[in-house]
Order: structure tokens, then C-alpha cells, then sequence
């Protein structure tokens, strides 16, 4: 991190390992990649949906058929991120992105929900 | 003067410069929609019990739009490969795909948001609720003067919360008619925009927004598509970097989509 603040982008050569060398393609194996993983994401929208009609738990419970649904949905999520977005092989620079914003994120949502009860004295809770 | 970094990566990072620039971008994005789900997970947990609406939205319009971006993120992807094998034709071919995809993406979500803009919960003066699509109001209508009629396809309920959960095995018997209401007889007439309720507001927010990238990566791409391909007849690896790059942003748009679909339609 600390090369890319000093570094001068103008003053250095053109040179560095070429995109095109770290995607290796073949269109025809990308079709069928891509073929692959439209069925996949086919059976896991049917998965969600059928989740979501399903008498699920005591008294047809949201909160378990939420859980299930998005972890149905996280699956499709994590295809189209490390296939489509080929996130399942990149360069170091762009986990690292990642981590800080996963991290973030986390605190983003976290820090919302913990806060959720958190009333001033004297005012009604809801 | 030649941009540094357009094709070739740098040493230091390992990524040409467009290509960390898009993900430090999505990383952004990621911040923009996770303070909305956020949001989401706020007004929805604080509900008290039934207040959530469930099955307020077309669930079949929902899937149909959740493949046609998981096509699209498909088709994106094939017209970068095809750039990279240097088929230019098939680049053309699957981009074309990709912006008809998302035309009609916008076309279904612009169908869903007219559905809600029509659809009214009309108070009436005697306690009931009249809930429906509006199919007509009389030339004369005005609420404040109580004058005219509207006429709406839908039902009358005694309460609200009859109307919260149309997944409920009484919602999905209720028969549909055609009523006809005096203005006298409206206490509060409201169509179910973003001001309608929480859920509504979200729901708006949210698609909303989503609706707004997509419109604007389409508009990317089908520059990429059309005036902009010119580059690829005097520089096509740094073309093939733009398509990428456009790439990855339509792939976080599907993304999002992907948590919007059962968040707001299938919970």
C-alpha cells in the first residue's frame, strides 16, 4: 500500500504483468461457464421462492425462512462474484479492498442493529 | 500525452489503473446500499408483530427480472471474452443482448412501480377500507369539495391489518369487484407511493436506486456498444479494459439485485 502512495505513475515505464496474460481466454469454455452458472442460478432462484411459499417452523416462522432465503441468496451472490467477476482469482490489492469493506460493512450494519434499542431516557421505546 | 496504466498493470498494485479504480468505486457502492439494508433491517425489525406487509409485490415480475439481470451479467461477461479473442462481431452481438436485457428489465420494474402508483387504500366514512387498482375517476372528482366519484377494482376490509398480509389464505380468497365510491364517503384516499408506509418508502428507496444504476450502466454499455467501439480498431486491449471494467459494474449491480429480490419480494 505504502509503493502505491509514493509511487509516480507518470514517470514509470509501461510495463507489469498484463491483464491479458492473468485471464487466460477461451470462448467457448467461458459459454460454458456461463451456461453452468445461469442453470445454478436457475435452481437457487427456485430454491428461494419455494423457500418463501414453504410452511416453514412453528406457526409458519419468518425469521428461520428469512435466515434460509438469504443464505440461498449469499450461494447465488458468491457465484456471480467469484465466477462472473472472476473474484475467485485475483490480485492481492483487490482482497485487501474487499477485507476493508467487508469490514466496514460489518461495523455499518452492526453498530446500526446494536443501536436499535438504544432510546434517550424518557421517551417511549416505541 | 499517453494515460499511464490503461492496458498494461502497474507493478506496485498488479491492476491497471481503470481496474482498481472501478473496485475502490464498488467498494463505495457497497457502503451507499449496505447503509440502505441497513435501514431495511431497522424499520422491519421494529415493527410490532403483522405490521410488515407480505406479498404486496408480484413475485413472478420479481423472478422474471432476476433472470433477465443474471442473463445480462452473463451476456456482459461473453462480450468481454469475446473482446479478449478478438471477435469483435460476437462483442457486438452479446452487448446488444445485454442492453435489450436491461431495457426490459427497466420496462418490468417501470410496470411494478405504475401498478403501486394506481393501487389505492381508500378510508371510508364508515369505518371501512376500500383497497384496489383505480380504473376510473369521474371528471367532477375532487376530494376536497366531495364532489364526483372513483371507481376502483378491488375489495372492501373492516380493518387495516386485513390488508398486510396477502399471502394469508383469506387474502388469497377475497373476491375482486368493481366499486364505485362517492367522494362524501372518503375519509383519506392514498395510492401506495413511497409516502404510503414504511414498507413502501423502503421499497421505492431501494429499487429505486438500483433502477438508477442500471439506467446508467446501460447507458455505459451502449456507448461501449456504439460510438465508443471506435477503439477497438486503434487499441482493442484497451478497449477489452473498458468492457471489463463496465463489466464489473453491471455484475455488482446483479449483485445487489440478488438480496433485493428476496428482501423485499419473497420476505
Amino acid at each position: 500500500m505504502s509503493e502505491l502512495k509514493t509511487a509516480k505513475p507518470h514517470d514509470a515505464p509501461l510495463t507489469g504483468e498484463s491483464e491479458p496474460h492473468a485471464h487466460a481466454v477461451n470462448l467457448n469454455s467461458y459459454i460454458r461457464l456461463c451456461a453452468v452458472v445461469f442453470v445454478v442460478v436457475l435452481c437457487t432462484t427456485a430454491a428461494m421462492i419455494a423457500t418463501s411459499f414453504a410452511h416453514i417452523g412453528a406457526g409458519n416462522d419468518w425469521t428461520l425462512k428469512v435466515a434460509l432465503i438469504l443464505s440461498i441468496a449469499v450461494v447465488n451472490a458468491f457465484l456471480v462474484a467469484g465466477y462472473l467477476m472472476h473474484l475467485l482469482s485475483e490480485k492481492k490489492l483487490v482482497y485487501t479492498v474487499l477485507i476493508f469493506t467487508v469490514f466496514f460493512f460489518i461495523g455499518l450494519v452492526g453498530l446500526t442493529m446494536w443501536a436499535m434499542h438504544d432510546f434517550p431516557p424518557g421517551t417511549a421505546s416505541h | 500525452m499517453e494515460i499511464p496504466y490503461t492496458i498494461n498493470a502497474r507493478p506496485d498494485t498488479g491492476l491497471y489503473n481503470a481496474k482498481l479504480g472501478i473496485w475502490l468505486f464498488l467498494a463505495s457502492e457497497v457502503m451507499l446500499f449496505g447503509g440502505l439494508f441497513s435501514a431495511y433491517i431497522l424499520l422491519r425489525v421494529s415493527q410490532p408483530p403483522g405490521g410488515w406487509p407480505h406479498g404486496w409485490l408480484d413475485v413472478r415480475l420479481g423472478t422474471v427480472n432476476t433472470l433477465l439481470l443474471a442473463l445480462s451479467a452473463i451476456t456482459t461477461l461473453l462480450a468481454w471474452a469475446a473482446c479478449k479473442v478478438r471477435e469483435f462481431g460476437k462483442f457486438k452481438f452479446f452487448h446488444a443482448c445485454t442492453i435489450l436485457l436491461a431495457l426490459t428489465f427497466l420496462g418490468i420494474k417501470s410496470y411494478e412501480y405504475h401498478d403501486k402508483w394506481i393501487h389505492y387504500e381508500i378510508q371510508l366514512t364508515n369505518g371501512k377500507i376500500a383497497d384496489g387498482h383505480l380504473l376510473e375517476k369521474s371528471a367532477d372528482f375532487d376530494l376536497a369539495k366531495k364532489t364526483g366519484t372513483v371507481t376502483l377494482h378491488g375489495r372492501e376490509v373492516e380493518n387495516h391489518s386485513e390488508l398486510m398480509d396477502l399471502r394469508s389464505p383469506e387474502a388469497q380468497s377475497a373476491k375482486l369487484d368493481e366499486m364505485t365510491i362517492a367522494a362524501a364517503d372518503i375519509k383519506k384516499m392514498e395510492n401506495y407511493g413511497p409516502r404510503h408506509n414504511t414498507f413502501t418508502a423502503i421499497y421505492f428507496t431501494l429499487t429505486g436506486l438500483h433502477a438508477l444504476h442500471i439506467f446508467g450502466g446501460t447507458l455505459v454499455i451502449f456507448y461501449l456498444w456504439g460510438p465508443g467501439s471506435k477503439l477497438y480498431k486503434t487499441d482493442p486491449e484497451r478497449f477489452t479494459n473498458r468492457i471489463e471494467v463496465s463489466g464489473l459494474f453491471w455484475h455488482f449491480v446483479d449483485l445487489v439485485w440478488i438480496f433485493l429480490f428476496p428482501v423485499l419480494y419473497l420476505t
